[in-house]
C-alpha cells in the first residue's frame, strides 16, 4: 500500500462534482497560460517577420509611401520620455502620501478622505483623466503646452506626463504602504528610543527598509504608463513627430507635442491612417518588450529579501 | 562489545534486561515551610522559593558588583493610565548604578509600562496619561528633551530589531545628529568598535562591519542592539524581556554581559522569568495589578518575601 501523499493521486475517489470543479480550475489557468503564449509567439513572430533595427533610430514621415514613412524613433522617445517624467511626478508624490497615511494619518477623518480619494484616480478611466486635464492644461496651465500661434491646445510632454503620473500614483502609493506596514512597530521604537525624531526614523530607517516595495509600485505605475493610449492622444497630441514647443531648447521640448509606442502602433494598424501595418507589428513588438521587461523588473525588485526581523 | 552493551549486574540475571533509567533530577516536595537560611557563603547559589509554596531549586548566582552605587533615577508616586485603564499605580522606586534592578510581575501588571515611562517611550501611545515624577540625575525628565533623555537612557526591546542596513551603520545611526551622514565613517570607526567591545560582540564581527545586521543570528542581533544602545553612552539601560526570543545558550551571554554592564550603566530589566531575575538583579521589585507590591534586594524578595502575593507569585501559585 502506498502512502497517498499528493492530492491528485486521490482525485478518483473524489465525488463527480469536485471533479468537475477541479477539472474547469485547472482548465482555466491552462486556457489563460495559452492565451499569454499565443499572444508572445504571435507578437515575436511578426517581430521577426518585420524586424528591423532602423526603424528604431528613424523619424517617422506622413507618406503613404511604405519606404518613405520612415521609423518610430520619435514615438520610442516619446513613451521613454513619459516614462521618465511621469514616474519622477508619481513616485515622490506617492512616497509622501504613504509615509503619511501610515506614519501619520491623523486626524482619522482627513486619512479615511485621502484614501477614497486614491480610490477614487485608480478607478477613473484614463480618457476621463485626459479630459480633466485637458480643460486644466487649457483653461489655468496654458504656458506649460504647445502653442500653435496663440492658439493653446493645452497638449504637450508635461500635460500628458502629469495625467500619467495619477495612473502610477495608487500603485506607488498601494506598494509603499504594504512595505512600510510591513516594518513591525518594535523597529520605529528602537529608533524613537535612540533619541531619534519621527522624522530622522522615517528618512534613515523606514524609507531604505521599503525600498524594494517603492521600487515595485513604480515599475509597475510604469508599466501602466506605458501601455495607455488615451492620454497620449489628448495631451500629447499623438503626433508621428515631437515638435519643440519652443525654441528648440530642453523646455520646449516637454513643452512640445509626440506620440508614444501606442499611438504609433493605432495609426499604422489596420484601424488607423498609417497603413503600415507590419510597422505596428514590429512597434507593438518592441512595446511589449518594454513591458515585460517592466514586470521582470517588479519581479526581481518583489522577490528580493526583504528584511526579516524576529516576531 | 557484550560488556557494553549489557547492565552491569549479576551474571544469573537473563540477557535482555532494561538499563537502568538514569538519576532523576528530583524536585523537592517539603511537607512544611521552612525557615530560609541566609546564602551560605562562598558556594554562590541560593534556593528561589525556597518558602514552602513547594518549589525548590537552586540557581547560581554571581557575586554583587564592588563598584560604588549611584542613585541615577528615582520614580516618585508614578502612575500611568492607557485611557481610562491604571496600568501602573503610585510607584516609588529607585534606580542606581552598580547594581541591576528586575522588575518581575505577570502579564499585564505594568512592568514594561513602568520601564518605558523611564524613557518617555509610553508617550508614544496616544492614549497614555503619566502622574508623580521621574528624575534623571535630580533633574525631572519631563523638562527634559526627549531626544537627549533618550539618549542618556538607552533601551533594548524584547525581540532583536536592527535596522536594514549595515552592522556598522546599525551602532553609527545612534552616535548621529538627527537624521545625519555626518561625522564621516572613519572619524566613528573608533566609537563603533568600543560599543561593540562593550556588548561582547567585537570577536564575531569585528572583521565584517559592513556585512546586513539582519543576516546575524538572534542571539547577535539582541547584543548588537545592545552595543546600539550602549553606543551613545548612555546612564541607564532599560531591557525589556530581552532574552524572551532566544535560545538558552544566547541568553547566557548576554546576562553575563548585563552583569559586566552594571558597573557603567545603572541596569533596569524587565522579565517573565524567575530564575532570570534570580541569576542577573540585585534588586527586584514584584509588580502585580500595576502596583509595585514589594522591592528589595534579591535574596530577600525571592528568599524572604515579606508580602503574601510576592510569596504565592515566587513560589508558582500564580503567575
Amino acid at each position: 500500500m502506498s502512502l497517498r501523499t499528493s492530492p491528485l493521486d486521490s482525485v478518483r475517489s473524489w465525488p463527480l462534482r469536485d471533479c468537475l470543479g477541479y477539472f474547469a480550475a485547472w482548465a482555466a489557468g491552462m486556457a489563460l497560460i495559452a492565451i499569454a503564449a499565443a499572444i508572445l509567439i504571435y507578437m515575436a513572430y511578426r517581430g521577426a517577420q518585420y524586424f528591423d533595427l532602423g526603424l528604431l533610430i528613424e523619424s517617422p514621415s506622413s507618406s503613404l509611401n511604405q519606404a518613405k514613412s520612415g521609423g518610430f524613433r520619435d514615438p520610442l522617445i516619446g513613451t521613454a520620455t513619459l516614462l521618465v517624467l511621469s514616474t519622477l511626478i508619481a513616485a515622490p508624490l506617492g512616497v509622501t502620501i504613504a509615509v503619511w497615511l501610515t506614519e501619520y494619518g491623523r486626524p482619522a477623518g482627513l486619512a479615511r478622505a485621502v484614501e477614497s480619494a486614491i480610490e477614487v484616480v485608480a478607478g477613473t478611466p484614463s480618457i476621463v483623466l485626459a479630459m480633466f486635464g485637458l480643460i486644466l492644461f487649457q483653461e489655468w496651465l496654458g504656458f506649460l503646452t504647445f502653442d500653435a500661434e496663440g492658439a493653446v491646445l493645452g497638449r504637450s510632454f508635461i500635460a500628458a506626463a502629469s495625467m500619467m503620473s495619477l495612473i502610477a500614483l495608487p500603485l506607488v502609493v498601494g506598494a509603499t504602504r504594504e512595505a512600510l506596514n510591513s516594518i513591525p512597530g518594535h523597529v520605529r521604537e528602537a529608533s524613537y528610543a535612540l533619541g531619534k525624531t519621527k522624522a530622522a526614523t522615517i528618512r534613515r530607517v523606514l524609507l531604505p527598509a521599503a525600498r524594494p516595495g517603492i521600487g515595485t509600485g513604480a515599475a509597475l505605475g510604469m508599466g501602466r504608463v506605458a501601455g495607455d493610449t488615451a492620454i497620449v492622444v489628448v495631451l500629447l497630441g499623438a503626433t508621428l513627430q515631437i515638435l519643440n514647443g519652443g525654441d528648440g531648447d530642453v523646455f520646449g521640448f516637454f513643452k512640445g507635442t509626440g506620440g508614444t509606442l501606442t499611438s504609433y502602433v493605432y495609426y499604422n494598424s489596420p484601424a488607423g491612417e498609417g497603413l503600415a501595418p507590419e510597422k505596428a507589428y514590429f512597434a507593438a513588438f518592441v512595446l511589449l518588450g518594454v513591458v515585460i521587461l517592466l514586470n521582470f523588473v517588479v519581479a526581481r525588485l518583489a522577490r528580493r529579501r526583504e528584511p526579516a526581523w524576529i516576531r | 562489545m557484550d560488556s557494553v552493551m549489557r547492565p552491569e549486574g549479576p551474571s544469573s540475571e537473563p540477557d535482555l534486561v532494561l538499563a537502568p533509567p538514569p538519576p532523576v533530577r528530583r524536585i523537592l516536595v517539603e511537607e512544611e515551610p521552612t525557615v530560609v537560611q541566609p546564602p551560605a557563603p562562598g558556594n554562590g547559589y541560593v534556593p528561589l522559593g525556597g518558602h514552602g509554596n513547594g518549589l525548590t531549586t537552586q540557581v547560581r548566582r554571581r557575586e554583587p558588583s564592588s563598584a560604588p552605587k549611584v542613585e541615577r533615577m528615582r520614580c516618585e508616586g508614578v502612575s500611568i493610565a492607557y485611557g481610562e485603564k491604571l496600568a501602573v499605580n503610585e510607584v516609588t522606586i529607585p534606580v542606581r548604578q552598580g547594581e541591576v534592578l528586575a522588575l518581575i510581575g505577570p502579564s499585564g501588571c505594568g512592568k514594561t509600562t513602568l520601564l518605558r515611562s523611564l524613557n518617555r517611550l509610553v508617550e508614544i501611545t496616544p492614549t497614555a496619561t503619566r502622574g508623580g515624577t521621574i528624575s534623571l540625575d535630580g533633574e525631572d525628565i519631563d523638562r527634559m528633551e526627549v531626544t537627549e533623555l533618550r539618549r542618556r537612557v538607552s533601551m533594548v526591546f524584547q525581540q532583536p530589531n536592527p535596522f536594514p542596513m549595515s552592522i556598522f551603520d546599525n551602532i553609527a545611526y545612534a552616535l548621529r545628529e538627527q537624521g545625519s551622514r555626518r561625522p564621516r565613517k572613519e572619524a566613528l570607526h573608533e566609537h563603533v568598535a568600543d560599543a561593540l567591545v562593550r556588548a561582547g560582540l567585537w570577536d564575531e564581527v569585528g572583521a565584517t562591519l559592513d556585512h546586513p545586521a539582519l543576516r546575524l543570528s538572534g542571539g547577535q542581533q539582541q547584543r548588537l542592539c545592545i552595543a546600539r544602545a550602549l553606543a551613545a553612552k548612555p546612564e541607564v539601560l532599560l531591557l525589556d524581556e530581552p532574552c524572551s526570543a532566544l535560545d538558552p545558550r544566547s541568553t547566557q551571554v548576554i546576562e553575563d554581559l548585563i552583569l559586566r554592564l552594571r558597573d557603567e550603566v545603572a541596569v533596569v530589566i524587565v522579565t517573565h522569568n524567575m530564575q532570570q531575575a534570580l541569576r542577573v538583579a540585585d534588586h527586584v521589585g514584584f509588580m502585580y495589578l500595576g502596583e509595585l507590591v514589594e522591592y528589595g534586594p534579591a535574596e530577600q524578595v525571592f528568599g524572604a518575601p515579606r508580602e503574601e502575593r510576592t510569596r504565592e507569585y515566587v513560589g508558582g501559585a500564580f503567575g
